[in-house]
This record gives C-alpha cells, structure tokens and sequence, in this order.
C-alpha cells in the first residue's frame, strides 16, 4: 500500500504528462468536459474531464450504480445530459441524436442485448451497413440502383458472420440464437457500420465460458485493425487480460485511470470496490470460484474448434435470461 | 329461407367496393403495425380525412385529380400532426394519441359551426359527378349471377380493385427492400436501430404518411358507392380494420386483401342467414336490427379468439409474426 | 404432452369466453324480462321501446341545461304528405313514429316553448333527417336550447356554472380512471374495455332504480357490488388466464378492444339503442350564489370525493394497498418478497370493477343511460391516465379533474359540440411538452 501513495508522479506512453483521473492523451479520440446527468436528487455521472486514447482498447469498470452505462448512454446520444460537451474526432457530439453519432463513426452495443429477432441474421447484418441507397423511401422502390451495393454488403455481412461463427445461422431468425450469439451477432452488426470506436456494454454479460474466449479475441482483433475500443464490464479478469487502458468509474465521477497492472492497486480503486478491505487482490475478491477467462483458455486448446458452437443452445446465464425477458 | 340469394350476396362481397376500400385501409395499416410496429388506433381518422378532403373540392366545382390530390395531401398533413408530437413516445403514447385524434377529426367535423362545409352530423351527398364521368363504360347493365351490376357500380370496383393491386405491389416493393429491412428493425428495437445510426424517427415518419396515405385513398373507395357520413367514422371503424389485418396476417402482402374478403363475406353470410331465419320464424324473438348487432358481438369474439389463437392471422409465418411487445 | 397442454389450454379460454359471454347475456337477458315487465308498471314512459317493436321512429329529449322542458311542440314531416306533431311530456322527451326509413324535416315551434327558454341559435329550428341515416330504427334530433338564460348570466357566473359541472365531471372521470391506472400498473394492461365497466354500472343501476322502480341508493349499492363481481370474473375468466398463456401486452390490449365491441354490442342488443333516462328525483336545482346546481351533483360530488379519499387511504394505509404500489412499481421484485401478485392483481381488478360501476351510476345520474356511454368517456379517462402519468394514481386523479374542467370550461369558448374534442386536443398538446404527463416520472433510458 504505502509504495503506492508515495512513488514518484507515474507517466505512461499514452499519456501526456502525470497519470491520474482525468489526465490528457497523447492521441485521444474521444474528450469529455464537464458532463453530468441527474437523476432526481441522484447525481448519476459527474465527469470534469475524461479522454478516451485511439486505437488502444479502454476499460471503464466501476461498481454498480457508478454511472458506466449512464456514461455511454451520453455519450452516444441515447440519454440528454444536464451539462457538459464532449467532441469525437474533433468533431463535437454534444446535443447531437444518437443516429448521427453512430454515423460519425462511434458505434455502441448494449447491455441488454438487442438482436432484432423477427429478422434474419444476415438482415440484422445488412442493417448495419451505413450509407445504403435503398434505404431511401424513393430508391427503395427501383432494385437496380440499390442491386450492387447489396451485394457488396451481403459478401461483407457473410465473411464477418464467418469470422465470428455464425455462418451457419446465415438465414436463422435472431431470436432463435442463444445469448452468447446475440452478443456476438449485435458485434458484428456494429462492425458492419467501419466503425472508428466501438463501445461494447457488459460484452460478457450472460455468455457461456465457452464462447468468451472467442469474444475476447474479437475484441482483441478489432485493435489490430485499428479500431479503438471503449468497453463497460464487470469482470476484472477479462479487463486485465485484454484492456490497454482502465477508467474507473464511482459515485459518477472518474475516481482513477491508469494502466490495468497499476489501477487495481491504486487505494481510490480499492476504496470505492471494497471500503475496508485494503489488503485484498481485486480480482479475486470480485471473482469467486475458477477464473472464467482462463478457463475458457484452457477449454478452448483442449476442445475441438468446431465444440465452440456445441452448447450454444441453452448456454445463459440466468441473468441473461432475465434480460431478455425483460426486453421490450 | 333463400338460400340463393343469402349466397348471392355474399360471394357479391367479395369484390365490393366496401371489401375493396377496408383492404385498402388493412393494407394502410398493415405497413403501421405489420411491418413498423407502430400502434395506429386512429387509422379511420385517415378513412374519414380521404373521404371529406376529396368530397369537398369536388362538391366546390375542382377536377378529379385536384380532388384526389387534395385528399392525399391532407392525409399527409395529419400524418405529420399526429407523429411528431408521439413518434418520439413510447407505443402506447401513439395508440392513445390516434385513437384520441380520428375523435376529434369526427367531432370537428360533426360539429354544427362546419355545417355549410361538412354537412355536420348530416354528410355529404352529391360528389359522384366527377368520377361517374370519366367511366369508360357505356350505360347498362353488364355481368352474371351476383356479379351483375350497373356501368357505375363496376367503375368503382375496377378502380378500387386496380387501387389495391397497386398499393400491395408499393407494399411489396417497399418492403423487400433496404427500407424495409429499416422498418422492420424499428418494429423489433428502435433503439438497436438507432445505434447503427438509422434516423429512426424519420422511418416512422415515412411509415406513417405511406400508411395514412392508403388508408385516405381508402376513404375515397369507401364514399364512391355511397353518401359521406360522420357516424360510419367512429373508432369501431378502426377495430375492423385491425381485425380484418390481423385475420389475414399483419406482416403480409395478400392478408389484408383476403382477411377483408373474408369478414364481409362472413358479415354477409350471419346477416342473411339471420334475417332468414328471423323470417321463417326460427329466431322470432330477435328484430333484424338485433341480428345487425349480434354480427357485431361476433366481430369482437373473433377479434379476441384470433389474437389469442392465431395472433399471426391465418397467411402470416407464427415466428415472424406473432406480436413481439 | 406440450401440445395437450396447449390444447387444453385453449379450450379451458374458449370456455371461459363463452362463460363470459353466456354470463352477460345471462345478466342483460334478466334485463329484457324486466323491461318487458316494465310496461304493467307505471312508469311514464311513452317512448316506443322501437328495437323490440321494429318500428321506426324520430325522437329525442329537449331540455334547457339541466332542466327538461315540457311542453313544447315538434312537428315531423316527410314524404307522401306525412306530418305528424309530437309535444314533451314531463320528462322533456318527444317521438314520433314514422313509417319508412325515409327523409323527413323535424321542426320545433319556437313559441310553444314555456317563458325565459328560446332556441340559442334561432335559425335552428329545423333539423333534416335523411334516408340513409336509419342505421337503427330509432334517430334522435336535438334543439339546443338556452340563449335566453346565458345572456342574462354574466361571463363570471357562466365561469363559476361551467367550474362546478367541469368539477363534478372530473372526479366522476376520476372514479373510473383511477381503476384503468391501477390495472396498467399493476400488469401493463391498457384496458380498452374499461369504458364497458362503467356502462355496467349504469344499466344495472337503471334496471334497479328505474326498471324494477327501486331506491336508487340501493340500486347504487347493487351497482357497485355487482361491478366488483364483472371485475372478478373478468380477471377470472380472462385476464388471469391469459396472463398464465404469456400473452403479450399489445395483444392483451387487442383483446380487451375485442371484448369491449362484443361487451357493447351486447348491451345495444338488450337494452336498445335509444337513451334511458334517469329521473329518479335527484334533479332538484339547488341555487347556491351564482351557481345553479341540482341535487344529485351535490350527491356525486361528496360521494366521490369521499370515495377518492378512500381509495387513497387504502393505497397508503392499508397492507393491501402498499402490496398494491409495490406491484406497481416493480412485480418481480414484489413477488420475490412475498407479495401474491396475481391475488393483488385480482384485488385491483375488483376494485377498478365498483369504482367504474359507481362512476357509470353517478354518470347515468347527470347524462343518460345508454349502451355506448362508458366508450364515449374511456378516451377522456385514457386522456386523463396520460396526462397524470401512465401507471400514477395521483397523476390519475390530476389528470381527470384537468380534463372534466377543460370539457365544461371550453363551451363558454367553443360550441358545445366540440367540448370532448377540445379535452382530447389538452392530452396532445400535454405530451408534446411533457412526455411523461403532468405527475409522471422521467425514464431511464437503456
């Protein structure tokens, strides 16, 4: 404890200057100022400064209530904060609709899933695809002027559906995956948009250990193609094991930031997870039982690759269940 | 009880003007709540707006086509009345503002102070001029059986069958399309949709102008072989419609065509055998005016049974089509 | 084994329909006996019961505000040289048999109308009715009447008349949408057959009170009691059923719009489709200052705002009435702490079942009975939910006294006609500037 409250200021390649809360990138793509969002007498984010660094992957992690999801809800237009701005590319977002943020290039999925589930998988893939001629109502009506580009689409539809193994539920209503190929399906269709970041919500949440692994190297792919990634998530495993960069969320504000090796030591992280209970490492306190990103490893050299897709059938979690009964 | 006749009628139904004019109207309908999944209770209100916006020009002297086109752009007009306040709403917002609104469009124009324009609770009359006089048809009386009508009364079936093919085949167009592909999205998760950056609001916009659009045009069919009167616009209008969507398939191209058919010959059918059997002294205790409303406790039972049973109606596919709120 | 279960299922909804069904005409068939034992009763009621009789007549009830008005002449002519003259008895009411579905001229003799009464728009003394009207045997004209009185009266004391009536109309909309809040909150549920409970109420209080000639306190208490019961046996025979099926809301809401065209065609089919009056000797004007109010608004009134009170205690007070809000507020959760919710859901829909039938009594009492009455005030009720705020009791009764002044408060603006209209257009103006209605609570999104 006592190295950490008096080592030297710490500075980190992405950074530009001191790391801490709030600290500046050396590339950002994504700058808040000032944004805060209340709920009744609840103030649920209250953010003076946060950058967002390009082309690296960054995990937001907080405990419940810390404001995460509020925070993408924001910044991807889906909820209207009481104050503040925040600019993505340069470019100013703030009090701009969700579509248009979307079209700029900053893609989010949800906690909860939404797969449509009375369309196709490939038509929920098509649907992701940004600048189409035939979605105009006029266009629409004359197939030859919206022909090529379908097929043009459909070919990236099919190998990104190959890429993430959902090649063989091509034709499939959605509602008939499990939760983990949701998932993976509202992936994909947010990658069929060329999105500049992508923000994923909970990615995990609800899906079967055999299919995290998987999860994990897409997420793990999207950077070297240089895609910057922003995601919420709850299991300190999976944020150690792929992220490049941590924030941590409490009470609505940015309490830390760092590097994952650092940021779980750092006393305010530790504080706002566990009050009293200094002296424990975070991520077996949040994880009990085997480590699922490990497992998954472990699963996935021992097993067939084609065994990925075996259990899919009733793999959630009963959270997840819920959730999607609770979709509207 | 004559049997012949009470068969006549109904196989007559099927291509009615009236049959003609609510499959229209379905198919309006159809594109609201089948393929967007918006909640159009008001969808007489578009009947009624089609029905006075084209009855009025024509009544003050203006062409067809100018009256025609006057319908159309009024229904426009109360498509973007009614969306933009609601189609930012949650589903039910919109229901309660429909059927809220085609109320007050049938109060405003029952009421006494519009009487020199809407006739108020009296109608209007006298519109046909124009539309008997581009018939083609020379005078008489042409057909077989109970297909046997007049040069008039087969104008309006040819131009209000043509009307339908027409509008299934934009539905169809429309629907197989990437635009399609957008509305029915909305009608899964607006909100997924929105997030890959589709102006979603826009769709339900356009959705609700194509839909209110066919059914004024429905309006128009539904006066041509009869008087405009407020009273047929109450929101039990509305209710037949949706049953006669739902009877067919909500999502489907040939539902609404053959879910009308279906409920006016079946209309037909109860009514004639009713008022046969009140005849022949079998039902002695009922009046014919009972028999009309027992038709229409019928219409609510089956309107309850197929959304229980066969909410998917009797062409749509249950996994596309069963209701998804 | 699954598809048995589902076929039984389905035939145990089909029973259960028809059970309803059969209950209803059970219920309203009991009411075509008595009406047909009506006639040996003295009850002034000269009005030919024309849907039972197939003959076909023109008729209607002339009153000055509140007051009937008797004596005064209307002639009804039509082709073929028919003319016949029909004058108002004591109940204000007039009709005249004619003899085919044809068009007449029906014409009100200014001067046979009793002192200090004229026609407010004296050109209308004339009404037509044309051929393509008979639709029912029986067409209603109606002389709008009053100018005399409204030019004597200041704008204040029209404002001060206009604020009771609008008082009085929005707490009896209260009764009513109190119950549709609660059902929505507590299963999701827009009842579109709510507005078929309330006429309920009002023809069972008619058949006891005006039919069988009983005291309309009783036929009150019979009402209500009897409303619990159709609300019981509608979540029972249908509701609960359909909720253990999982039904989905928009197709629950579906099937309620079916049950309430089959609910009020039913009502039409034994009742008939003319307007009943309620003169059970509660229209006694009271002056109090300005204000001309009858007895039986004084009555509805305390009752109702008694009536409220109460519902509001039992919702705050009362272990049921917190079970209740919790329901609202989130069901899983309540059913995880031990809540029975579907014997909460059951207790609500009793209570919205009485308060409808007392609000389709006192409804009955300052309008008429007939048999589409409770749809022609469901969207003022929907109106009045919306703009409290779906699913808020509080909100249910803001929005309710909101709507009942704006309907009686737009006639000193606009004509009368247009009143309804006017309160609809209140609910869409509200939700474009706020959403969530007056009282609602903002949601969270995502």
């Amino acid at each position: 404890m006592s190295n950490i409250e008096t080592a030297a200021p710490q500075t980190h390649p992405l950074v530009k200057g001191e790391v801490g809360p709030g600290c500046a990138k050396t590339d950002p793509i994504v700058i808040a100022d000032s944004v805060t969002r209340q709920f009744g007498g609840l103030k649920a984010v209250d953010v003076a400064h946060l950058e967002i660094p390009r082309g690296k992957i960054t995990a937001l992690i907080g405990p419940n209530g810390a404001g995460k999801t509020t925070m993408f809800n924001l910044l991807t237009g889906f909820d209207k904060p009481n104050t503040g701005t925040w600019e993505f590319n340069g470019k100013s977002l703030a009090g701009v609709p969700a579509f248009k943020v979307a079209r700029a290039g900053m893609v989010r999925t949800f906690q909860l899933t939404k797969s449509l589930g009375r369309l196709s998988v490939l038509q929920n893939m098509l649907l992701g695809a940004t600048g189409q001629k035939g979605e105009g109502l006029f266009t629409s009506l004359i197939k030859p002027l919206w022909r090529a580009q379908e097929e043009e689409n459909t070919a990236r539809a099919d190998d990104l559906l190959a890429r993430f193994k959902l090649d063989a539920k091509r034709e499939d209503y959605a509602a008939s995956l499990s939760g983990g190929q949701r998932k993976l399906l509202e992936m994909a269709r947010a990658l069929m948009s060329k999105p500049e970041l992508i923000m994923l919500d909970e990615p995990m949440a609800g899906v079967n250990p055999a299919l995290t692994q998987s999860l994990l190297g897409h997420i793990k792919n999207l950077k070297e193609d240089g895609t910057s990634v922003l995601f919420v998530e709850h299991d300190m495993h999976m944020v150690m094991h792929i992220s490049d960069w941590v924030v941590v969320m409490a009470e609505g504000r940015v309490v830390a930031e760092g590097p994952p090796e650092n940021v779980m030591k750092d006393p305010a992280v530790i504080d706002a997870y566990l009050g009293a209970h200094h002296d424990t490492d975070l991520g077996d306190l949040m994880e009990d039982g085997p480590n699922p990103v490990i497992e998954a490893e472990r699963k996935a050299h021992e097993a067939h690759p084609e065994a990925e897709t075996a259990g899919y059938g009733v793999s959630t979690t009963p959270a997840a269940t819920d959730a999607d009964d609770e979709e509207k | 009880m004559d049997w012949g006749n009470i068969f006549g009628n109904a196989v007559g139904e099927i291509i009615s003007p009236t049959t003609a004019a609510y499959a229209l109207a379905a198919i309006g309908l159809g594109v609201h709540f089948g393929y967007t999944g918006l909640l159009n209770f008001g969808q007489a209100a578009f009947l009624l707006i089609g029905a006075y916006a084209f009855a009025i020009p024509t009544l003050a002297g203006a062409p067809i086509i100018v009256a025609v086109l006057c319908a159309i752009a009024c229904s426009v007009i109360f498509a973007f009345i009614l969306g933009i306040p609601t189609l930012r709403l949650r589903a039910d917002y919109l229901a309660i503002v429909t059927i809220a609104s085609a109320e007050v469009v049938r109060f405003i124009v029952t009421t006494t102070g519009l009487t020199d324009f809407t006739g108020a609770a009296n109608g209007l009359s006298g519109f046909k001029g124009t539309f008997a006089a581009i018939n083609p048809i020379p005078a008489g009386t042409y057909g077989f059986g109970p297909f046997t009508y007049n040069e008039y009364d087969w104008w309006v079936r040819i131009v209000g069958w043509t009307l339908v093919v027409l509008a299934s085949v934009l539905v169809w167009l429309l629907m197989r399309s990437p635009w399609g592909r957008v509305v029915k999205g909305i009608r899964e998760d607006e909100d997924a949709v929105r997030s890959l950056g589709k102006n979603v609001y826009s769709y339900k916009m356009q959705a609700l102008v194509i839909g209110g659009g066919l059914g004024s045009i429905a309006g128009i069919i539904f006066i041509l072989p009869r008087a405009v009167q407020p009273a047929n616009y109450t929101t039990g209008l509305t209710f037949f419609i949706w049953t006669i969507m739902l009877l067919g398939g909500a999502a489907t191209i040939f539902g609404p065509i053959i879910g009308s058919m279906i409920f006016w010959v079946v209309l037909s059918l109860t009514q004639g055998i009713l008022y046969g059997a009140i005849e022949s002294g079998a039902l002695g205790f009922l009046s014919t005016t009972q028999a009309g409303q027992i038709r229409f406790i019928l219409v609510g039972v089956a309107l309850m049974l197929l959304v229980i049973f066969r909410p998917q109606g009797i062409f749509g596919n249950k996994k596309e089509l069963s209701f998804s709120v | 084994m699954i598809a048995g279960i589902r076929i039984g299922r389905g035939v145990r909804l089909i029973t259960m329909l028809m059970a309803v069904l059969a209950l209803c005409l059970g219920v309203v068939l009991g009411s075509g006996a008595l009406s047909a034992s009506a006639s040996t009763t003295p009850v002034p009621t000269p009005t030919p019961t024309s849907d039972f009789t197939n003959t076909l007549s023109i008729g209607g009830i002339l009153r000055d505000g509140d007051t009937l008005v008797e004596g005064a002449e209307i002639t009804v002519a039509g082709a073929g040289g028919f003319s016949e003259v029909a004058t108002t008895d004591d109940t204000g009411r007039w009709s005249v048999v004619v003899p085919e579905k044809g068009d007449y001229t029906v014409t009100l003799d200014p001067e046979s109308l009793p002192d200090g009464v004229a026609l407010r728009d004296p050109d209308k003394s004339e009404a037509s009715v044309s051929a393509d009207e008979w639709q029912t045997n029986t067409l209603t004209r109606s002389f709008p009447l009053g100018e005399d009185t409204r030019q004597t009266t200041g704008f204040f004391e029209q404002f001060l008349q206009r604020l009771v009536a609008g008082l009085n109309f929005g707490l009896l909309i209260a009764l009513a949408a109190i119950g549709i809040t609660l059902i929505f909150g507590t299963t999701g549920l827009n009842n579109f057959a709510h507005g078929e409970m309330v006429t309920f109420g009002a023809i069972v209080a008619w058949l006891v009170a005006v039919i069988a000639g009983l005291n309309i306190f009783l036929a009150m208490v019979i009402a209500v009691v009897l409303g619990g019961v159709f609300g019981y046996l509608n979540d029972w025979l249908l509701w609960k059923p359909l909720r253990r099926k999982g039904v989905k809301l928009v197709q629950a809401m579906i099937v309620s719009i079916g049950l309430a065209i089959a609910l009020r065609y039913l009502y039409l089919f034994f009742i008939g489709g003319e307007t009943k009056n309620m003169n059970v000797g509660l229209s006694d004007t009271v002056v109090l200052g300005p204000v001309r109010i009858t007895t039986g608004s004084i009555f509805s009134m305390a009752l109702s705002i008694v009536v409220l009170v109460l519902v509001g205690l039992f919702l705050t007070r009362t272990r049921i009435g917190k079970a209740t809000r919790a329901v609202s507020d989130n069901p899983s959760l309540a059913a995880a702490s031990g809540i029975d919710v579907d014997r909460i859901i059951r207790i609500v829909w009793v209570l919205s079942g009485s308060l409808a039938a007392l609000a389709g009594v006192m409804l009955a009492l300052y309008r008429q009975v007939s048999w589409d009455m409770g749809f022609q005030v469901l969207l003022l009720m929907f109106a009045a939910v919306t703009l409290g705020g779906l699913g808020s009791a509080y909100g249910a009764l803001v929005g309710s006294i909101v709507v009942g002044l704006f309907v009686e408060l737009s006639t000193l603006f606009i004509p009368p006609d247009l009143k309804y209209a006017a309160a609809l257009v209140v609910l869409i103006v509200v939700l474009l500037v706020r959403p969530q209605g007056i009282l609602g609570r903002k949601e969270r999104i995502g």
